[in-house]
């Protein structure tokens, strides 16, 4: 049976790692050669390294982390952040990433995502979607109540449900919704989409079940869901009723050792189909 | 020792050089059929759509073949597997090497019609299952490997793909996805992996290990 995968994610600004709330906020957690060397002991089955650098030094830099922890851990790795063309993406796998994300540039130039699955194939290229609730607005509106032959208030809701999907880490509101623009990712080529909640990011709160499952059942490929665990139960949740394949998390795995073994024996005892 | 990774055009193959560089062995690319003749062994790697096999044209096609009748082992990983066999429904114009029996199928969910006609399922059950078949899921092992010398029953390995091979007489692992396929074959010196070895940690470099221990030895 196939098994859901816990993915640790390594923010990575200047060479070492980072981690926010709310995408504000950094932190430093550490090297991340070291970091991606202690979760691959301890079971994890993805890593995925996001490029929070804007300077070229940092850039470079980066390359050179990609190579060191592709050179020794042998499990899928993932390369996103400022990915913004076929040689950005090249560049990310010559260094030895096995898949890019694209987030931006593919909201921008959604023809991306079909030029670099051609080349390298579907399975190379991940979609990452920031998505972030519109918040439902209640109106009220006037109705006849014929029984009490009265003027009574319905309330109404409007917008429930929807997502968002913003580009530039979360500053730039683009004109999509979520689970439309997954949809379309995976048309065009897309192999995986990691999805993002903005609000639940950092926050420890749980991942968006809602967001997550709104976003999987309309696609047939595998969704990673991201933002906002915080315990393991979140894992148990976001498998269960957001139907993700695949959860993925930052800041529960870097501040404390042993969290990936403890989770995934966790979710095995809870019927969670996991590799141990 | 020399062994050749065939690069023909499907996918990148930097992630399987540094499994093998991991291993102390350097791969080899040919760069013609003819480079081939001293290879001691040859891996066929690659992802991506059954047509990318094209490229391996008659002369290299032959030259494998040479190397092969000569004793030398071949890996197949992913779509190189799929290559080994006879053809896939997937390019069903193309013929594979044929050094196995058999046609490669799409993956399937046998369950979809059932559960519509099954009102007692759960909301989870009535779901189909993805395709492509991504993550790590187990090996079944049916039959004694050299490959799979140390492989634990129900270890885990990362997949990759939509099409797969047929469960057969050379099959030595299955994996189900959906449907059961075969995610090792192996046949004498001739073997094939549906799966990443290079992608799947410990299991996946001991898996790689055989293979060149196999080469070295012949």
């Amino acid at each position: 049976m196939l098994s859901k995968r816990i993915i640790a994610c390594l923010d990575v600004r200047d060479g070492s790692v980072v981690k926010g709330v709310n995408f504000e906020g950094l932190r430093t957690a550490g090297d991340p050669v070291t970091l991606a060397r202690r979760y691959n002991q301890e079971g994890i089955d993805e890593v995925v390294i996001l490029d929070i650098t804007a300077t070229t030094e940092g850039r470079r830099a980066l390359r050179q982390t990609i190579n060191a922890v592709a050179q020794e851990i042998f499990i899928p790795l993932t390369v996103g952040g400022g990915i913004q063309s076929m040689d950005a993406g090249s560049a990310a796998i010559d260094a030895g990433a096995d898949k890019v994300s694209l987030n931006t540039a593919a909201l921008e130039n959604p023809s991306l995502i079909t030029t670099l699955a051609t080349r390298y194939g579907s399975q190379a290229v991940v979609v990452a979607i920031d998505a972030k609730r519109v918040h439902a607005r209640t109106y009220d509106e006037p109705r006849l109540d014929v029984h009490k032959n009265s003027l009574a208030v319905s309330r109404n809701v409007t917008n429930a449900n929807l997502f968002s999907v913003y580009a530039r880490s979360g500053q730039k509101l683009m004109n999509r919704e979520a689970v439309e623009w997954a949809r379309e990712a995976a048309e065009r080529g897309a192999g995986e989409i990691l999805l993002t909640s903005i609000d639940r990011d950092g926050t420890r709160e749980g991942f968006d079940c809602e967001l997550t499952a709104a976003v999987s059942d309309a696609v047939n490929i595998p969704v990673i869901a991201s933002g906002g665990a915080g315990g393991f139960d979140h894992f148990f949740e976001v498998f269960m009723s957001g139907r993700a394949d695949a959860a993925l998390a930052a800041s529960i795995f870097h501040f404390s050792e042993h969290a990936v073994r403890d989770l995934k024996i966790y979710l095995n005892d809870q019927d969670i189909p996991v590799r141990i | 020792m020399k062994v050749a990774l065939i690069d023909y055009g499907a996918g990148n193959l930097m992630s399987v050089r540094k499994a093998l560089a991991f291993l102390q062995v350097e791969a080899q690319t040919p760069q013609t059929p003819k480079d081939l003749s001293e290879a001691a062994a040859i891996i066929v790697p690659g992802v991506g759509h059954f047509k990318a096999t094209v490229s391996l044209d008659t002369p290299w096609r032959e030259a494998i073949l040479n190397r092969v009748a000569a004793g030398r082992p071949i890996l197949g990983v992913c779509l190189g597997m799929h290559w080994l066999f006879n053809g896939s429904s997937e390019a069903p114009d193309l013929s594979g090497l044929g050094l196995v029996k058999g046609f490669c199928f799409l993956l399937y969910d046998p369950d979809v019609t059932k559960a519509a006609s099954s009102p007692n399922l759960t909301e989870s059950e009535r779901r189909p299952i993805k395709i492509p078949h991504v993550g790590w899921n187990s090996l079944n092992l049916v039959n004694r490997s050299w490959l799979l010398n140390g492989i634990d029953e129900g270890a885990q390995v990362y997949f990759t793909h939509s099409f797969a091979p047929p469960v057969t007489a050379e099959c030595s692992a299955t994996t189900t996805h959906g449907v059961r396929f075969a995610s090792v074959v192996e046949h004498d010196h001739i073997c094939g992996v549906q799966f990443h070895p290079e992608k799947s940690g410990s299991v996946g470099l001991t898996i790689l290990k055989n293979f060149l221990a196999q080469a070295s030895r012949q």
